[in-house]
């Protein structure tokens, strides 16, 4: 928490402490308990509770890889001020069992506190560095609930016990709990209520402290709306107008397969699960060829898969979205882990000279626009647009400002305008964009145009002349030079010159930039670059990096055999600056601050200070 | 979709002449010649509008077919042509799909995704020219290649138990399945035409030679070399599946005709159906009416 505890004192459970509330800017909870507990449910709440209550909020969950059984977490910061990071340190540890306690309790910082079931787990209440407050959740659930809905429920009670802790706003919680609970029964909706206020009714105030989150600082505006990352990519796709698209389920891409199955009969349009990934990607550039641009996603092992037909979208010039959900690797790797990865396949994978377009969301919010924005340009440049999400984003819920649907929904039905005389797709114009007709645009001189992946002349028809070829690859690399020159700057967080610039993409964004905020605090003249096009790359990276001495590039992969990673050494080769160095790491989880600040610091003996010579 | 559909222009009949695009590649005595000369026969009869007219084709000598047809054509990547056609046969719903492959991106490579598309019921008509080798990268064995059949890969003879296509599209689940032979143009003409007809993904095995990599393989089934072209029966029943089956079992030459046909609820329309059903429930709505219920639900 941003406030500090201090003068709290250490003890066994049940130590009486002021029951006055102490006023907070953010908390971190962490939730921890098995998977048929319904953790998850306590933080989607709590979650969608920040957004209706003006708080930004992030949630961090793992989830085992089984399908049922096994520990899992949850963990959700609610803050009144920008939440960047799901939290480096948890202020509130809620342990279900002892496992739960054993597992977690070294993500507790020093000072935070524990609050088990004390049904069922026995913290070792002489450990100085935490406070331990006991809670008979299961028994106190089952009494609140009666009959024999034993201790399912605890969970309610659980977010009753949090509400009361941090005195949030019941009427919200108790009207969403209603409305999510509707559909499944009066008994359901009894016992749920019973439960959270067993929780609520609870006098926790007697065993520690409780809190209230200060206002927030002017933060009138829109409403705020409360998804995870997959969600914003599904529903960027409908406001994109998406109308057709084709995938395979894989972790953790799969949701928003399943929004888009559901979804586009409601706007005309359909998704089809197909056999495979390369029957997917298939099916896409079938129905983009056709003039309905389309939409494929899947996770890395699916993006080698499909690296065949990208290439073919490439060399034909066919509008075409391809999401990749990033997650660890190689081969199978880590399914439900996060790890940035793709970034050289994404931009390489194909055979032959085959530039495209990517692009990465760096927050929930960014990946909807991002994905309206993949579209627009997939088809004004009419090749592949990857965009780069990751099992963080994927999963995390995050507060967001709420579209505004009069501006960013499209329409981009084909139109079917008669084409010719001697009409040519592939014209070696000097923007180098294709101009293609879906089929049933009427030829006016009868001769109609043909699509392959073969190289072909400016008509379509396959070609292997030297001097054709040269032109070809030229002007499917141009259109992108030509794109290059439109993209914004790179976005800076920091003053443009100091010590040490930090350089990231994709979800890393957040951390990022609280480890900025934090070492600047500290007196350390660090900024960041945030890259959004990742190619083509955006022009200025260069000018800003020659007014600091180091630059490190942060992302979730690995230094690799060179030394760099991935986007470490394009960094490397596209500015030939041997002070690029890289903060890396692979163990499936995101940054945490300190993590980043750690290999910072580590790598500079001294950081100088701002002002200081 | 219900979204997008071209405008069917009125165009004053087209003959033959006007469907004619590039120079074919093929060899000269080539089966394929056979084939499209009876694609362009059928579509001059149909009056197809050209631009309605969507040719898809994978790798191989028979890929090239859309190359030589001047209506819509794309050439794809090998073995994914049948998938590429469902993206286009299911997102437009007025266009003429044909696909125009060979033994090996329809058998090989393209296996799994012809098992797939047969069993959805996928529209559209799939045309294999089967000539049991791999003649474009110049003599390898193919998956319908007989045994002992001496290439480039095999060169003691193949030695791998061949792929029956009759029984694999059978038991794939299309809805429409028939066999021919490109030395036999009217027999051609008269089962691609009734394949184009069905409603359904339909599949035309046509036996095709190829004069410089395996010549002689079909004579066996030529009248005019000697050989014994046995229709199917009169009496096979095309909705029986077990007997389209048995007729399939026969030792080669086998039988010529048509082996299933069935009426079975497309892809297509399942789809179309779906769309309709659920923008009922809903009612008239845009998408920025959608967009903003959902995203009130999130609120």
């Amino acid at each position: 928490m941003t406030e500090n505890m201090s003068g709290s004192t250490t003890g066994a459970s049940g130590q009486p402490v002021a029951p006055d509330k102490k006023s907070i800017q953010d908390v971190v909870i962490r939730f921890a308990g098995n998977s048929q507990d319904g953790i998850q449910s306590i933080g989607g709440f709590l979650a969608r509770l920040a957004g209706r209550t003006e708080k930004d909020v992030m949630t961090y969950m793992t989830i085992p890889a089984t399908i049922s059984g096994g520990a899992s977490i949850f963990q959700v910061r609610l803050g009144t001020g920008d939440v960047l990071s799901a939290g480096d340190e948890v202020d509130i540890l809620v342990a279900f069992y002892q496992h739960s306690f054993k597992d977690n309790i070294q993500s507790l910082r020093k000072g935070g506190i524990l609050l088990f079931d004390s049904d069922n787990v026995n913290p070792d209440v002489n450990d100085a560095k935490f406070r331990s407050v006991g809670v008979p959740i299961t028994s106190r659930t089952v009494e609140a609930i009666g009959g024999t809905a034993k201790d399912k429920g605890k969970n309610m009670f659980v977010l009753g016990l949090v509400a009361r802790t941090f005195d949030l706003d019941v009427p919200k919680l108790e009207a969403m709990l209603q409305s999510y609970f509707k559909g499944k029964g009066d008994d359901a909706i009894r016992n749920v209520m019973n439960a959270f206020h067993g929780g609520y009714s609870y006098d926790i105030g007697k065993l520690m402290e409780t809190f209230k989150f200060v206002p927030p600082a002017d933060r009138a505006g829109r409403k705020k709306v409360v998804t995870d990352g997959n969600q914003a990519i599904a529903y960027g796709a409908l406001a994109a107008a998406i109308r057709f698209g084709a995938a395979y389920p894989i972790t953790p891409w799969t949701s928003v397969m399943e929004i888009l199955r559901a979804e586009l009969p409601k706007y005309g349009g359909m998704f089809v699960q197909a056999e495979d990934e390369i029957a997917a990607v298939s099916m896409a550039c079938g129905a983009s060829y056709a003039g309905h641009t389309a939409l494929t996603g899947t996770s890395g092992p699916g993006l080698s898969l499909k690296s065949e037909a990208i290439g073919w979208a490439v060399m034909a010039e066919i509008p075409l979205v391809i999401v990749d959900v990033q997650r660890g690797g190689p081969a199978t790797g880590l399914p439900t882990n996060v790890e940035q990865s793709d970034l050289n396949i994404a931009r390489n994978g194909s055979h032959g000279d085959a530039p495209r377009i990517v692009i990465a969301p760096g927050s929930v919010e960014d990946c909807f626009y991002t994905t309206v924005e993949a579209v627009k340009l997939a088809r004004e440049y009419s090749c592949p647009v990857i965009v780069l999400s990751d099992q963080a984003l994927a999963t995390r819920v995050e507060a967001w400002e709420m579209p505004d649907f009069k501006t960013c929904v499209k329409d981009i039905s084909p139109t079917f305008e008669p084409r010719g005389p001697g009409f040519k797709p592939y014209e070696n114009t000097p923007s180098g964009i294709p101009s293609h007709a879906a089929p049933g645009t009427p030829m006016v001189d009868g001769r109609y145009p043909i699509v392959t992946g073969l190289e072909h002349d400016e008509y379509g028809h396959p070609a292997s002349r030297p001097a054709n070829h040269v032109m070809m690859v030229a002007k499917r690399r141009r259109k992108l030079q030509m794109l290059a020159l439109k993209l914004p700057p790179p976005e800076m967080y920091g003053p443009p010159e100091g010590e040490a610039l930090l350089l990231g993409w994709g979800s890393s964004r957040g951390p990022i930039r609280e480890a900025v905020d934090q070492a600047r605090a500290a007196g350390e003249a660090v900024s960041a670059i945030h890259l959004r096009y990742l190619l083509p790359l955006q022009a200025g990276i260069q000018e800003i990096m020659q007014s600091f001495n180091h630059i490190f590039v942060v992302e979730l992969n690995d230094r690799g055999v060179h030394g760099y990673g991935q986007l470490g050494g394009i960094m490397r080769a596209m500015y030939c600056d041997p002070r690029i160095r890289g903060i890396n790491k692979t163990d499936g989880l995101p940054f945490k601050v300190r993590e980043i600040l750690a290999q910072l610091r580590q790598r500079l003996p001294t950081v100088p200070t701002a002002g200081m010579d | 979709m219900t979204t997008s559909t071209a405008p069917t222009i009125e165009l004053k009949p087209y003959t033959k002449k006007e469907l004619v695009g590039d120079m074919p590649t093929w060899c000269p005595g080539c089966g394929d010649f056979s084939i499209l000369a009876t694609y362009f026969k059928l579509l001059e009869k149909r009056q197809i509008p050209r631009e309605k007219i969507t040719s898809i084709a994978g790798i191989g000598c028979s890929s090239r077919f859309p190359y030589f047809v001047n209506a819509y054509g794309v050439h794809f990547l090998h073995g994914r042509a049948v998938a590429f056609a469902t993206g286009v046969s299911l997102s437009r719903p007025d266009l003429h799909v044909c696909v125009f492959t060979g033994d090996g991106d329809a058998y090989s490579i393209g296996g799994n995704h012809l098992t797939h598309a047969a069993r959805k019921n996928i529209r559209m008509t799939l045309i294999v020219m089967d000539n049991q080798v791999y003649g474009l990268t110049k003599k390898q064995t193919s998956p319908t290649s007989p045994i002992g059949f001496k290439s480039k890969t095999d060169t003691t003879g193949a030695i791998d138990h061949p792929i029956n296509p009759m029984k694999q599209l059978i038991a794939a689940g299309a809805t429409f399945v028939a066999r021919s032979h490109s030395h036999l143009p009217n027999h051609v003409a008269e089962v691609m035409d009734q394949a184009i007809s069905h409603d359904g993904f339909s599949v035309v095995e046509v036996l095709s030679e190829c004069t410089e990599f395996f010549p002689g393989a079909f004579d066996a089934a030529n009248p005019r070399k000697g050989g014994k072209f046995e229709l199917v029966p009169k009496e096979h029943d095309v909705t029986d599946e077990a007997a389209a089956y048995k007729l399939a079992m026969a030792d080669f030459p086998g039988y010529f005709g048509v082996f299933m046909k069935v009426n079975r609820a497309t892809k297509n329309a399942l789809e179309a159906n779906l769309i309709k059903e659920t923008q009922a429930k809903i009612g008239i709505a845009t998408p920025q009416d959608l967009l903003q219920k959902s995203f009130d639900r999130f609120a």
